[in-house]
């Protein structure tokens, strides 16, 4: 089948601003989009810049903007995205980040609001050689967020980011805090909380759930969130402040 | 751009990341990679990770260490597999510690479940030997390191591209590389220099590897004059999804998939009586080739691009919610398959380099059949060659590898910058990678590189695969050889400085190019079969003349091959049946 890439393009080196480029070719319905895109950079136009790595959805490299929505260009079927009235898919960087060069986006930011909820597991505690025991259903209890890859596209997706808070920390990071807050070996949760009771903290999310629905990963990204907001209350509580 | 580290870990997955975060606590240590470092290879590890803790019955590191020199075919070097096995037990406590979220048993240990290969009492039966975080273990491996690193405040480049590797005799000073971001050549000054870049299978057209598995390090370090190790075996995983290539765990089979043809027929049972299923992954590849050589693949041409099923409806759809879930996701992705009610459509997907970097049982990066090692260079992870998986790696192994190794190279990294001083650096160290460099980006365009690329899949693919014979090698050869001299008026159209991704990928061409000539060369070369080098004009496997290690250099325009002893003083090898 005949497809038509409309993808966004800007390279600061040359352009003042970005501007759509099309690319009509050749695919298969069962292609991926990441497909697609590597055709137009090899056969025609060398110079359009995206990111790639695994291509079945693990690295979280190749987030972007298609037909509006966030996804992962490598786990995007060309037939998830076109439709019998329209072959036409539209490509564009992710949003709430800046563009570097046509798709891709810097990450700094992203990468900095997950590094302050010390994304990693607090426990001074001697393990004795083995390992911490935990039962199935504690293991269970934070499993969804272990799937983060870090793609940024439910931080792409947030309209509170966008329109309201850019410096709310994001979907992503409180994952990455709930990820903690739920493991039963963690002892971590005084030392976020700062972070995450703040006022670019949990608070601004607005359940819009854009995050939950663009997942490529799957996580309930907004029930995490609430859940962590839930246990803030509950510890504010106790602690009657 | 010039900079000074003690030491430069090139390289953020399992292996770097390790090695930076044992570096890190004593020496001034920086990570340059290529990706965003969470974007790693080590990312899509699925099954497990293999280590002895008997946590459900009874298991023996020795038992660990016979199987993983068994499963490659007494090619392994004895003593570094001991060390593996041995180092596993505590290594995969340690992550537990750092906070990777394994899967668990009722009362609280890490679960374990069978992989192919590992067995109990030396051969007898599979055994449970693979602690797994659902199916997506190097997934968390490599985010909880990355958690730690972030911990504890290890310093990243990301996206820096190595270029070159600045060895002054026997001594690493550095490295040069590509910063994708501006175009900037960069300099890094070191005492200690440590590849852990990863794989090559896209010198494959069918493979389970990422984009960015180039064999960029192996590539920088040949060119410079390091010898490469064992580079004629390369693994090819049995279950890749039909085209694609992506990978299906072998754990399907470990939780009791089984492999059918097109009469339904699980086929495992003639090729290995004993562990069926659950044989050594090259046996089981070349045992699919012969399916679908005799037409008993599914569409039934005789064509080697057939398939065969791997039938998983017999778990049960909560077994594979729990246990698999990453895998019913891309098949139902992928394949519009879901695999509690359909087998899913495989064949075999060139998936790991068992040789590289040759390096002693520190990481330090042997320049010779002696084991004479360079100072200040090391090497560990799938780009390296310590020779734990010798001619076959078992699954699960590899997670093993990069932990394992990764760590001690990063501990003995600490070790020797505390003592050595820099080496020599002159003014002039990046003026030949500023030259290649430069070199890309004028003067007339010759082939296209998508074309370059393409042709030097498809002849591997064709013509080094799972079997292998004399003509076919000899003709990849002279493919290759033509390729490589296409190579040479590639010119890119791209002349931008910033995220100039063209320039990336033309360099990278020329990295595999480099790795495919050396594969296909030292294969060419070993007139045997063992482990995954499987040749149909000599199909036995000889000790006599070939139980050794080969060792490939470039000269020049040209090579030499030359051959290491392999360390048996543990087992002597014995015929492999399972």
């Amino acid at each position: 089948m005949k497809i038509t890439l409309k993808i966004k393009r800007y390279n600061g080196e040359k352009d003042a601003q970005s501007y759509f480029q099309e690319f009509t070719l050749e695919a298969q319905p069962e292609d991926r989009l990441l497909d697609a895109l590597l055709a137009v950079k090899t056969k025609m136009d060398d110079t359009l810049a995206f990111r790639k790595s695994c291509a079945h959805g693990i690295c979280g490299s190749d987030a972007m903007v298609v037909n509006g929505v966030e996804r992962l260009a490598c786990k995007t079927l060309i037939r998830d995205v076109v439709t019998a009235e329209s072959a036409l898919i539209t490509v564009e960087p992710l949003r709430s980040l800046p563009v570097q060069r046509d798709l891709m986006v810097r990450q700094d930011a992203f990468f900095e609001k997950f590094r302050a909820v010390k994304p990693f597991l607090i426990n001074d505690e001697p393990a004795g050689g083995r390992e911490r025991p935990q039962s199935p259903e504690e293991r269970a209890r934070f499993d969804d967020t272990t799937n983060c890859i870090l793609c940024a596209a439910c931080y792409s997706s947030c309209p509170v980011l966008r329109d309201k808070d850019p410096r709310f920390i994001g979907p992503a990071a409180i994952v990455n805090a709930a990820r903690f807050l739920f493991d039963s070996r963690d002892r971590g949760f005084a030392q976020r909380l700062p972070m995450l009771d703040h006022e670019d903290g949990v608070w601004p999310c607005e359940n819009h759930f854009n995050c939950t629905r663009v997942c490529p990963r799957g996580i309930k990204v907004t029930k995490n969130i609430n859940a962590t907001k839930a246990q803030i209350k509950t510890f504010r509580e106790k602690d009657g402040s | 751009m010039k900079h000074q580290f003690d030491a430069i870990i090139v390289g953020a997955g399992g292996a770097g990341l390790y090695a930076a975060l044992e570096a890190s606590r004593t020496a001034k240590t920086a990570v340059l990679s290529k990706l965003y470092p969470i974007r790693s290879h080590t990312g899509t590890a699925q099954g497990g990770i293999g280590a002895a803790l008997g946590s459900v019955e009874e298991d023996r590191p020795e038992w660990h260490c016979f199987d993983t020199v068994k499963g490659g075919d007494y090619l392994t070097d004895q003593k570094a597999a001991q060390i593996l096995v041995e180092d596993a037990v505590e290594a995969v406590y340690h992550l537990e510690n750092l906070g990777l979220p394994f899967s668990r048993t009722p009362d609280g240990k890490i679960d374990q479940r069978r992989f192919g290969g590992h067995t109990r009492n030396f051969g007898e039966a599979p055994v449970k030997r693979a602690c797994y975080a659902a199916d997506r273990t190097g997934h968390m491996i490599l985010q909880t390191l990355y958690q730690q690193c972030i911990k504890n405040g290890v310093r990243f480049f990301d996206e820096f591209h190595v270029l070159e590797a600045l060895i002054d005799g026997d001594r690493c000073n550095g490295v040069v590389a590509l910063e994708l971001a501006t175009g900037e050549i960069h300099t890094f000054h070191s005492k200690a220099t440590f590849f852990a870049t990863g794989g090559f299978g896209r010198i494959f057209k069918t493979t389970s590897n990422a984009y960015a598995n180039t064999g960029d390090g192996p590539a920088v370090l040949a060119r410079a004059g390091v010898p490469m190790e064992d580079m004629e075996f390369f693994q090819f995983h049995p279950t890749g999804i039909y085209r694609m290539g992506i990978l299906i765990t072998e754990a399907v089979r470990g939780e009791g998939g089984i492999l059918r043809n097109r009469a339904g027929e699980p086929f495992m049972e003639r090729y290995a009586p004993k562990l069926k299923d659950l044989a050594p992954r090259d046996m089981i590849s070349r045992a699919i080739i012969d399916e679908l050589r005799k037409g008993s693949g599914i569409r039934g041409d005789g064509k080697i691009d057939d398939y065969v099923y791997l039938d998983a409806t017999h778990i049960g759809r909560e077994a594979i919610d729990k246990k698999l879930p990453d895998i019913a996701g891309f098949c139902r992705t992928y394949l519009g398959v879901d695999p509690a009610d359909k087998p899913i459509p495989v064949q075999p997907t060139a998936h790991y380099a068992m040789g590289g970097i040759p390096t002693d049982l520190w990481g330090r990066v042997v320049r010779n059949a002696k084991g004479d090692v360079y100072e200040g260079l090391y090497a560990a992870g799938e780009c390296a060659c310590v020779s734990v998986h010798g001619a076959n790696r078992l699954g699960t192994n590899s997670l093993v590898d990069i932990i394992v190794y990764g760590k001690r190279a990063g501990t003995d990294i600490a070790r020797y910058v505390r003592d050595a001083d820099f080496g020599p650096l002159p003014e002039t160290a990046d003026d030949r990678a500023r030259a290649g460099v430069k070199a890309l980006v004028t003067g007339t365009r010759g082939k296209p590189r998508g074309e370059i690329t393409a042709r030097m899949q498809e002849t591997m693919m064709e013509l080094v695969g799972v079997y292998r014979a004399a003509d076919e090698m000899k003709a990849a050869i002279a493919a290759l050889r033509t390729l490589r001299g296409e190579y040479r008026e590639v010119r890119v159209a791209d002349t931008g400085k910033g995220f100039n991704t063209e320039l990336l990928e033309v360099l990278e061409l020329g990295n595999l190019l480099d790795i495919a000539w050396m594969t296909a060369l030292a294969a060419a070369n070993r007139t045997e079969s063992r482990g995954a080098h499987s040749r149909v004009d000599f199909p036995e496997r000889d000790d006599t003349n070939w139980l050794k290690h080969s060792m490939i250099r470039l000269v020049g325009d040209g090579y030499e091959i030359g051959y290491k002893d392999v360390d048996i003083s543990l087992y002597p090898p014995k015929p492999r049946v399972y």
